[in-house]
């Protein structure tokens, strides 16, 4: 038991630190009268659209003349918005790519064209010398921390449900990851169904009503959404079988968009990791540093906090206010 | 060419479909160098025949022999590869494509794997000229007249394998001098020693070009003649299984009661483009025959009248009242129906059961919610199966599966079951067998008898002459003339036609 | 629950109403209906308790009510699309349209004071009007129906989100909560809704000369009209009633989550609805059509969906297992490809 403490602390200490060097990173304003093209993935979620106006909101704050694109989730889309901005001869750009491959030969095009792009959110697999940096949530933390805080809630012993993300995201990929890694560590923790629910609420309710009947609803301990949307699907298949979700079983998932302090102010959430949608002034600070001749890392991550039901109620005022 | 061995034979080939006998126990007997008719009424077995040797169905029984061997074509494509191929009245080509490019399609010249685009032409029309045709090869199929698509796909054909060629309505879209180039091709054929199997509804083309006929009457062979041994009468009569007499006697027309008053009455009816300024008075029991040449104006005169096109000038009247005709569901409504030139775009459902089919206007006047009950459309459509003696084994059969003939009774029924006053009847019997033809100049004569107003499009001068009232004559989308009375005949008609 | 017995509505009517006579008459209607049986096996094989069904608290709970309340949305686009497709058109913009109807549901509820009953009659006004507009373009301006439903398609999402403002928009509202999580005897009110809804066209067509009519639209549009029929009053009427089809899946999908969700409410669901009616056995080149089969072949996609769910298979494998089935069932439904299988029947019967 002291042991199983001891690994939890010394886990939520590398996790702090983390976050600690990613905010130590973080400069003030900078880029006035730069022209940066930001290509989006598109307005999927509500998380995205706050992504979204939070790097317009930053552009504005800094003067930089922002070039907004949204690909509507093609990728075809999106490499036709970058070819428009190299042929505009911007400063620098900014891609949030829609998927990880086939970027190589736009990127090629970009540095040809000795413009430097940074790379939010979601990972490309091009050489990494065709972009100056990486600025993005670390999935991978995430589902840590979301692991982190299930084994301390359940004492390490929980048979967990599992709602995927879209098939192949890198979103999906490192959340599962993470989160396995951690409970790989605790042998009376184990995911005993999984399936995709494609990051959406309607698919996420579908997946959890299956999984409440293909096993005994009441051996499942906790449902482990890889967002939040899902899991909102997830409590009404809960509540629709009868159950009461955060007490029958518990919940945990990323993202911490307003409706899931909505719900945990309702009872029916536990936890929610915050993927953190201000990746904006950190990009942006990439671009001025490189600018000015500094080095950048390969990877500058941007941590979230985990948020409980006893601040829910502010976080959700603050949330929905903006 | 007699006494020798048939290049082609059939030994009691039998073919069923259900309980229906499509082909029985037939013994077919082609000889080389010969152009041999194949003659019967719809559904007397000569499609199935075709099919049977082509490999399209495959034979419940029966021998099919070729030069003494015994085959069993699987598919078309096996039947050409042994040598047959049949070229159909709906040509089967791709008309978006060079005429060099369909004769060659599927087994193109190639070198190193590549098509040769320049002797694929070199070759095309070095073929085309054996048959005395000497055109651009490159251009589009579709820009020729339809004789010369015919002759390309005889091309083709006899490209690919030259033993068997067999010609489904060859000429039926053909014009006269047109039908002469096709025979002249089918005469170098025959001269090189090829077997021409000609299925036709034109028997005055038989007797110019054929060497032999078969006659097939309910699945079964009833005859099979030199030409020169067996005169048109008797022809007829082996078709029908009826005396000629008898046929010619059951046309003897009615007196034709007219009444004064016009039914309906255009005037000044006119589109530009389609036909000049047209006047027209149908009274109820007369029959207004409608002549001139294809694209005189006669199917435009029923478009327009029918509402299918909006005419830009003149007015139509019913009774006298002038009424609007913007769609053909506002003529309907009138109390018209029109059957229409095109059987097959213009006409049948085919995928709908000829009971459907029958009642289709009916219920189409009627509108959505008045649906007619199961028990109506089937007594409807069975007095209409016996009326108009459509053959079919059942009034839920899809009506595409009928024969010509029958579809084209299908659609006179259908719109005598919507009880018209005024009936247009655009080409009634082209496409149709003789007997099927006589009955339906007889159903024409009756229904006028009736009380109908009739208004006739043939290209048969005999027939308009036959039975009509009046005979309007157009030529070049203008109104000539009218006859009537004892002015009516082939001659004055002819005459009015020709006439400067 | 829909009833299986009204796919047999073509064939004629004998006194007496026996299914192994009407099953011989017309084998059409065999292999639908066998492929959904065998797929609901295959499903029990993976998991025993598949047909398990419990009682919770009023509410029947179970797999095989899952198929019937999820396949709801399916379903009624089904029905809808089948009449589209009969006409020879296709429907591509009933996605969007449940986009639109959920969004117009879902914020009208939450930002006036409408009264529920109002909302529901509007967004199915909405439906109605995106039908229309379909319809326009089909039968009144003669554009392709493929390119006239890609064009709401594709705004019609973007009209959504320009409703939603690009969240996803919440209400609580127990009135409309009831057409997605309702239960009445027992049973989810979307199941009790899709076949109320497949009843009532099933007799709006049938019952009346419409159902005729669009066969005969479809099967050859210039004879029908030259035969008086009002091809375009009968084209413009399949869509509307597929637009509203589509907005009754939209309010089921928005009150089954509570929420619009613009971006993602009946994603590709229009391509599932025209699978179904190809399962079904309604040909895409328009003409005879069968709505009862329609609804098997929408219950058919499901039925995989959901047992793709509780067999615990990784993820990765849904959309192979799901193409490999819908292969499979249109391989039986081909009379090609089981014709060899016959004559070898035939043979092995004729040696025994």
């Amino acid at each position: 038991m002291r042991s199983r403490k001891l690994l939890f602390s010394v886990l939520v200490l590398m996790l702090v630190m983390f976050g600690v060097f990613a905010t130590a990173f973080a400069q003030e304003g900078g880029g006035a009268g730069l022209t940066i093209g930001f290509s989006q993935v598109g307005s999927e979620s509500a998380w995205r659209t706050s992504f979204t106006e939070a790097v317009i909101a930053e552009a504005e704050a800094r003067g930089i003349n922002l070039l907004f694109s949204d690909g509507q989730q093609r990728q075809e889309n999106q490499i036709a918005a970058l070819r428009s901005f190299i042929a505009q001869g911007v400063d620098a750009i900014i891609l949030a790519p829609v998927v990880e491959t086939g970027w190589d030969e736009v990127l090629q095009e970009a540095a040809d064209n000795e413009i430097p792009v940074v790379i939010v959110d979601r990972n490309v697999t091009a050489d990494p010398s065709l972009y100056i940096t990486r600025v993005s949530s670390d999935f991978v933390h995430e589902g840590r921390l979301a692991a982190a805080w299930l084994v301390q809630a359940t004492a390490g012993q929980c048979d967990i449900v599992e709602l995927q993300g879209t098939v192949g995201s890198s979103a999906a990929l490192d959340r599962q990851q993470g989160f396995n890694d951690v409970i790989a560590l605790f042998p009376n923790m184990q995911i005993v169904q999984s399936q995709s629910g494609d990051f959406t609420r309607t698919n996420g309710k579908e997946v959890m009503e299956s999984f409440l009947n293909a096993v005994d609803p009441s051996t499942i301990c906790a449902v482990w959404a890889h967002n939040d949307d899902m899991l909102i699907g997830a409590i009404e298949a809960m509540k629709e079988a009868g159950l009461d979700p955060a007490q029958d079983i518990l919940t945990i998932s990323v993202d911490a968009i307003p409706d899931i302090f909505q719900a945990m102010v309702d009872g029916d959430a536990n936890a929610t990791v915050e993927l953190s949608p201000n990746m904006g002034g950190p990009a942006f600070d990439a671009v001025v540093a490189y600018l000015a001749g500094e080095t950048l890392p390969a990877w500058i991550p941007v941590a979230g906090g985990i948020y409980f039901p006893d601040t829910a109620a502010e976080e959700l005022a603050a949330r929905s206010g903006s | 060419m007699v006494d020798q061995v048939p290049l082609l034979q059939t030994q009691k080939l039998t073919k069923t479909f259900g309980s229906v006998h499509a082909l029985a126990q037939v013994d077919f007997n082609l000889y080389a160098g010969e152009v041999h008719a194949v003659l019967g009424e719809n559904g007397a077995g000569k499609s199935t025949l075709v099919k049977l040797i082509t490999g399209v169905y495959h034979k419940d029984d029966g021998t099919i022999l070729l030069d003494g061997q015994s085959i069993h074509p699987q598919n078309p494509h096996d039947a050409q590869s042994l040598g047959i191929s049949a070229v159909y009245q709906e040509i089967n080509l791709v008309p978006t494509l060079s005429v060099a490019e369909n004769i060659y399609l599927g087994h193109q010249p190639t070198r190193f794997g590549f098509i040769n685009m320049r002797r694929v032409n070199a070759q095309a029309k070095a073929l085309l000229q054996t048959y005395n045709l000497d055109i651009d090869v490159t251009r589009t199929l579709s820009t020729y007249s339809v004789a010369i698509q015919q002759i390309v796909a005889i091309a083709r054909g006899i490209d690919m394998s030259a033993k068997v060629l067999i010609l489904d309505e060859p000429t039926a879209s053909l014009d006269a001098a047109e039908v002469q180039m096709l025979f002249k091709v089918m005469r170098t054929l025959t001269a090189q020693g090829i077997a021409i199997i000609l299925i036709t509804h034109f028997l005055d083309q038989v007797y110019q070009i054929a060497d032999r006929i078969t006659v097939l009457r309910n699945g079964e062979k009833v005859g099979e003649q030199l030409v020169k041994d067996l005169p048109k009468r008797q022809l007829i009569s082996l078709m029908l299984g009826r005396e000629f007499a008898e046929i010619a006697a059951a046309g003897e027309s009615v007196a034709p009661p007219i009444s004064a008053d016009a039914f309906v009455q255009a005037r000044g009816l006119a589109r530009k483009g389609m036909l000049q300024p047209f006047d027209l008075r149908i009274a109820k029991g007369e029959i207004v025959g409608l002549a001139g040449l294809l694209g005189s104006g006669r199917t435009e005169a029923a478009q327009l009248l029918f509402g299918i096109v909006h005419s830009d000038a003149g007015e139509v009247q019913v009774k006298g009242q002038r009424i609007t005709l913007k769609s053909p569901r506002d003529a309907v409504r009138h109390g018209f129906a029109l059957c229409p030139e095109d059987r097959k775009v213009e006409g049948i459902i085919p995928e709908l059961t000829v009971r459907e089919n029958i009642i289709l206007a009916l219920q189409a006047k009627q509108g959505w919610f008045d649906f007619l009950s199961t028990a109506r459309q089937e007594a409807i459509a069975q007095e209409m199966i016996t009326a108009l003696r459509i053959v079919t084994p059942d009034s839920s059969k899809p009506v595409g599966e009928l024969s010509g003939g029958n579809q084209q009774k299908v659609i006179l029924a259908r719109w005598l079951a919507a009880q018209p006053e005024f009936l247009i009847l655009d080409e009634p019997t082209r496409g149709i067998d003789v007997g099927a033809h006589a009955e339906i100049i007889n159903i024409i004569k009756r229904l006028c008898s009736e009380g109908l107003a009739l208004l006739v499009i043939s290209s048969e001068l005999s027939e308009v002459v036959d039975y009509s009232n009046r005979v309007v004559v157009l030529r070049d989308r203008q109104k000539l003339t009218e006859l009537t009375g004892d002015d009516i005949n082939e001659t004055t008609v002819m005459r009015a036609i020709a006439e400067k | 629950m829909v009833d299986t017995k009204t796919a047999f509505e073509k064939a004629p009517a004998p006194r007496g109403f026996s299914v192994a006579r009407l099953l011989r008459a017309n084998r059409k209607l065999l292999f639908p209906l066998a492929a959904f049986l065998l797929i609901l096996l295959g499903n029990w094989l993976i998991s025993p308790n598949f047909f398990n069904v419990r009682l919770v608290e009023g509410r029947l709970l179970g797999s095989l009510v899952d198929i019937f309340n999820r396949g709801a949305p399916t379903v009624l686009l089904a029905i809808g699309m089948t009449l589209v497709i009969a006409t020879k058109g296709i429907d591509l913009s009933v996605g969007a349209v449940i986009a639109i109807c959920g969004a117009v549901a879902a914020v009208l509820i939450s930002e006036t004071e409408l009264s529920p009953v109002v909302v529901i009659i509007i967004s199915l006004g909405a439906g109605l009007l995106c039908g229309l507009w379909n319809g326009v373009l089909v039968a009144v301006f003669d554009i392709q129906p493929f390119i006239a439903t890609l064009i709401l398609m594709v705004v019609g999402r973007g009209i959504a989100q320009l409703i939603t403002e690009g969240q996803i928009a919440v209400f609580n509202n127990p009135t409309l909560e009831f057409i997605g999580k309702g239960v009445v005897l027992g049973l989810p009110f979307p199941i009790l809704l899709s076949a109320f809804v497949f009843i009532l066209v099933l007799v709006f067509v049938r019952r009346t000369a419409i159902g005729l009519l669009i066969e005969s639209v479809g099967s050859n549009d210039r004879a029908s009209y030259y035969a008086g029929i009002d091809a375009r009053a009968i084209k413009l009427l399949v869509y509307v009633i597929s637009g509203l089809c589509a907005a009754v899946a939209g309010l089921i999908i928005t009150a089954d989550i509570k929420g619009a969700d613009a971006n993602n409410a009946g994603l590709w669901l229009e391509l599932d609805a025209v699978l179904a009616v190809v399962i079904g056995g309604t040909l895409l080149s328009g003409g005879r059509f069968y709505l009862g089969l329609s609804v098997i072949g929408a219950l058919i996609i499901q039925s995989i969906q959901t047992g793709i769910f509780v067999s615990g298979l990784p993820p990765t494998f849904n959309l192979i297992v799901q193409a490999l089935v819908i292969l499979a069932i249109l391989f039986l439904q081909s009379d090609d490809f089981r014709r060899p299988f016959a004559r070898l029947f035939q043979r092995l019967r004729r040696h025994s």
